[in-house]
C-alpha cells in the first residue's frame, strides 16, 4: 500500500444477491426497503469485526451429533460438512467464526415457533459455531436436516437447507446464507434459492464428496463461502 | 483481480433464535453474543438503546435480529476478547425482537465516543429477519449531540428529510437514560423508511 492508496472493502456485489423485494417470497413485501440504499465510503480504519476467541467455544460446539445428547445419538442420516471461508480473490478468511442452525431429521425446529406436525429429537439441538483455521476451513458434524412445509404458498416446502452466519473479518463483511444439497428436488420450485442469482445459485449448493465422507459413519458434504474482501484503491 | 463472486445472501429465516441468540430465548446453548454490551464497571456513561422493527404495514416485527457494532466511551473500538474483559465492555451486542412485550429490541451499553475528528459519536447496526433476503445496515446516532450530528459527512450525506430516522431520541428516566430508537423498513402511517446504507 502506497501513500495515495487506502484499505478499502470490496463493495457488496449486488450482481451476486437477491432482491430486497421478490414477488415469489411473500415475506419480503412489506419487510424489504424500497428506497435505494444510501452509498458509504468503505475505508476500513472503522470497519472492525465483533471479538470472539476459541476459548469461548464449548468442545462439541462443532458437532452437532453430540452437544444435545440427553440419552442417546440424534436420529438422522449423519453427515460432515466442511469448506474454506475466503473473499473474492481466494484468500482465506482465518480465525472467523462460522455460525449454523438447522432443522433436525424429520424437517422440525427445535424453535418454539416451529408449530411442523413432525417429531422433535430429544438429543438433537440443531446449532453449531466454530472459528475457522489458517486455510479458512471450518468442519462442522451433523444429522442431515429434513425439508419441512412453510405457509408462502399452497404446498410450499423448503428445500434441505443449513443456515450459516458469518462476519468475516469485518462488520460489514458479514453474510447470512443457506447451505442446500446437491439433487434436491424441491430446489426449483423454492422462492428463496430461486431468488438468487441465476448463475450463482449452484454456490450455494454442497458437493458430496466421498473424499470428505468417513467409512461406517457419514457421508461428507463440503461448502464454500465467498466473502467480501479488504483491496488497496487509490486514494482520491 | 478477482477470482470468485460473492456467495448470495439468503433470509435468516424465522427460526435463528436457538442458534444466534440461544440465552436470549432460553434455549440450553450459551450466546456469544449478548443484548448487554457494557458491564457495570465499564468506563462511560451507561446507556439503554429500545425500539422496534417496524414492517411496511406499521406492525412490530417479532422475529428480527438486531446487530449492534460500537467504540467504547472514548472511541477506541475493541479488538480483542482480553481487552473486551479487562474494559468491562462488548463492543458487539445481539438482541432479537421476540422475547421482551411489545416486540422491543433494547440493549445496555455504553455511549460510544466519536471514532475521529469530525464524526458524530454512533453505532452500526445491521437488520435481518424473516421476509428481508440481504441483511441491512444503518446507524443510531444520538439527538443530544446536536452539534456534532450537523458536522458528520455521512449524516449530511443524508437527504434532510430522512436524517431524522437515524437518530435515537433520548429520554432521561429514573433507570438511567434510555434512547428510543424504531426501524422502519419501509415507509407506513407509522413512520418514514430507515434510511439503510449501501455499507
Amino acid at each position: 500500500m502506497t501513500a495515495d492508496t487506502v484499505q478499502t472493502l470490496s463493495p457488496r456485489d449486488w450482481a451476486c444477491h437477491p432482491a430486497h423485494i421478490d414477488p415469489g417470497y411473500k415475506s419480503t413485501g412489506l419487510r424489504g426497503p424500497k428506497h435505494a440504499l444510501l452509498p458509504m465510503k468503505h475505508a476500513l480504519a472503522e470497519r472492525n469485526a465483533p471479538v470472539y476467541s476459541a476459548v469461548q467455544l464449548g468442545e462439541f460446539d462443532n458437532d452437532m451429533t453430540k452437544n444435545a445428547v440427553m440419552n442417546g445419538e440424534p436420529l438422522g442420516e449423519r453427515i460432515i460438512v466442511t469448506g474454506r471461508v475466503m473473499d473474492e480473490d481466494g484468500r482465506p478468511v482465518k480465525n472467523t467464526l462460522v455460525e449454523v442452525w438447522q432443522a433436525n431429521a424429520a424437517g422440525r425446529y427445535v424453535h418454539k415457533v416451529d408449530q411442523h406436525d413432525a417429531p422433535l429429537d430429544p438429543n438433537f439441538l440443531g446449532a453449531g459455531r466454530c472459528l475457522t483455521d489458517n486455510e479458512g476451513r471450518y468442519t462442522f458434524k451433523s444429522i442431515k436436516p429434513g425439508a419441512y412445509p412453510w405457509g408462502n404458498h399452497p404446498n410450499a416446502w423448503r428445500p434441505n437447507h443449513i443456515h450459516f452466519s458469518l462476519f468475516g473479518d469485518y462488520f460489514a463483511s458479514r453474510l447470512i446464507t443457506q447451505m442446500y444439497f446437491p439433487g434436491d428436488p424441491l430446489l426449483p420450485y423454492d422462492p428463496m434459492y430461486m431468488g438468487a442469482p441465476e448463475h450463482l445459485r449452484e454456490t450455494m449448493v454442497s458437493k458430496f464428496s466421498l473424499d470428505v465422507t468417513q467409512p461406517d459413519y457419514a457421508l461428507g458434504y463440503v461448502f464454500d463461502i465467498v466473502l467480501r474482501g479488504a483491496k488497496a484503491t487509490r486514494f482520491e | 483481480m478477482t477470482q470468485h463472486q460473492q456467495t448470495p445472501s439468503q433470509t435468516v429465516g424465522p427460526y435463528f433464535a436457538y442458534g444466534l441468540a440461544p440465552t436470549q430465548y432460553g434455549y440450553d446453548f450459551k450466546s456469544l453474543f449478548t443484548p448487554v454490551l457494557a458491564q457495570p464497571h465499564a468506563q462511560g456513561e451507561h446507556i439503554r438503546i429500545t425500539g422496534r422493527v417496524l414492517d411496511g404495514a406499521g406492525k412490530p416485527v417479532n422475529d428480527a435480529l438486531i446487530e449492534i457494532n460500537q467504540p467504547d466511551a472514548n472511541g477506541q473500538l475493541i479488538t480483542s476478547v482480553e481487552e473486551s474483559e479487562r474494559k468491562g465492555f462488548a463492543g458487539f451486542g445481539r438482541c432479537g425482537t421476540g422475547t421482551l412485550a411489545g416486540n422491543y429490541f433494547s440493549f445496555d451499553t455504553v455511549k460510544p465516543g466519536a471514532r475521529g475528528d469530525g464524526q458524530a459519536p454512533f453505532i452500526d447496526v445491521c437488520v435481518t429477519m424473516r421476509g428481508l433476503l440481504v441483511h441491512t445496515f444503518t446507524r443510531i446516532y444520538f439527538s443530544d449531540e446536536a452539534a456534532a450530528n450537523a458536522q458528520d459527512e455521512v449524516l449530511n450525506s443524508v437527504p434532510a428529510g430522512r436524517r431524522a430516522t437515524l437518530v435515537a431520541v433520548r429520554e432521561n428516566t429514573n433507570a438511567g437514560p434510555v434512547y428510543r430508537f424504531d426501524i422502519h423498513m419501509q415507509d407506513s402511517a407509522a413512520g418514514k423508511e430507515t434510511v439503510f446504507f449501501d455499507l
